[in-house]
């Protein structure tokens, strides 16, 4: 199981299809495809990134379950790295701020 | 020494009408006083900071505080231009944050009445821009853009006023780059905006609004270590990115980079 939560460190707006988000902290910016932005906007720190996939993912975007599952895993793995993502094998508890719109 | 660096962008209501009377309200007021002979230079980082309600600005040549609610502040520096210069653009950019506007690093001049913005660090070609403007263009700044939301309100008659395109105006500032030399207090709806590379052959691209907006977030002025701010800021440059065109603007300086700007 693994949960992921917006970091509360950053800012993130949709530009035209694209999510664009920013990290506060050092002002480094990043674009999300689609895909990465349904992955960004449900990460509320108590949905499994599995679930993520299966009811966001393989439902809107008809993809195939293995392979939008390793995506997202890489994914999340790079958002993280940047610290724009928090990964948790727990729930996380304090809920983001709504910065996203 | 300040009424000779920012002449042209004094403004009489800002001084008493006769001895002893009142200044009338302006937006905003700085007490200036200066510190004696002997005190530190520039040499230090500028930081800024929010304390409570108050922001504290400080450099080794200066230390201020601006209250936004009461829009007043002071500052006390050395006898040099370049603490209260330096002091006035920090402040515009607390104030600009607010409305949704900002100071860019950017050339910008007015042609037939639409304002144009030319971005880049130094070295991009701000001032080379600037000066093989043609005759008829009235040049803004060649260094610190100053960037506004259009106010939407209607004219005497009730119809939209000029300069409510539901966009953003330039203006004027007597923040000067190489050209050392203040630009016009005059202002303009922004048509577009060129992110300035130098190259051997003159060539315009479109941008798409996600490159726009990380060129012009590594451009637009930005002081102060605060969050809240931050993500403001960034706001301001997702709606700009959104409402005015971007391009790419590789140019040799030669004066036929005018034709290119319409």
């Amino acid at each position: 199981m693994k949960y992921v939560a917006r970091s509360t460190q950053v800012a993130a707006r949709m530009l035209g299809d694209e999510m664009v988000i920013m990290s506060a902290k050092d002002s480094t910016l990043f674009t999300l495809n689609p895909v990465a932005a349904v992955i960004w906007n449900a990460a509320d720190g108590h949905t499994t990134l599995e679930r993520i996939v299966d009811d966001k993912i393989c439902e809107e975007f008809e993809v195939d379950r293995q392979r939008a599952m390793g995506d997202a895993e890489e994914l999340v793995s790079q958002l993280a790295e940047h610290g724009i993502l928090l990964v948790s094998e727990q729930p996380i508890e304090n809920e983001p701020q709504g910065l996203s719109r | 020494m300040l009424e000779q660096r920012y002449a042209g962008f004094l403004s009489a209501a800002t001084r008493p009408t006769r001895p002893g009377a009142a200044a009338p309200r302006s937006p905003f007021r700085l007490d200036v006083e200066l510190l004696p002979e002997g005190a530190p230079g520039p040499d230090e980082d500028v930081r800024v900071r929010r304390e409570g309600g108050r922001w504290v600005l400080t450099r080794g040549d200066f230390r201020a505080e601006w209250q936004p609610e009461q829009r007043r502040g002071w500052v006390r520096q050395t006898a040099n231009p370049y603490a209260i210069d330096s002091v006035l653009r920090i402040v515009h950019t607390l104030l600009l944050a607010e409305a949704g506007g900002f100071l860019l690093h950017a050339a910008s001049a007015i042609r037939n009445g639409k304002a144009f913005l030319f971005s880049g660090k130094s070295e991009a070609g701000k001032t080379t821009l600037a000066r093989l403007a043609p005759a008829e263009v009235t040049l803004l700044s060649d260094e610190i853009s100053y960037i506004r939301r259009a106010t939407r309100g209607l004219d005497g008659r009730g119809r939209p006023s000029p300069q409510d395109q539901g966009g953003y105006i330039a203006y004027g500032t007597p923040f000067a780059g190489e050209l050392a030399k203040a630009g016009e207090n005059v202002s303009a709806p922004i048509t577009a905006l060129y992110f300035l590379e130098k190259a051997a052959q003159q060539r315009v691209e479109p941008l798409g609004t996600s490159e726009a907006l990380f060129r012009l977030m590594q451009n637009i002025l930005f002081f102060a270590e605060d969050e809240v701010l931050v993500r403001q800021v960034f706001e301001a440059a997702g709606e700009f990115v959104l409402n005015v065109p971007a391009y790419r603007l590789a140019f040799a300086p030669e004066a036929g980079v005018w034709e290119l700007i319409r």
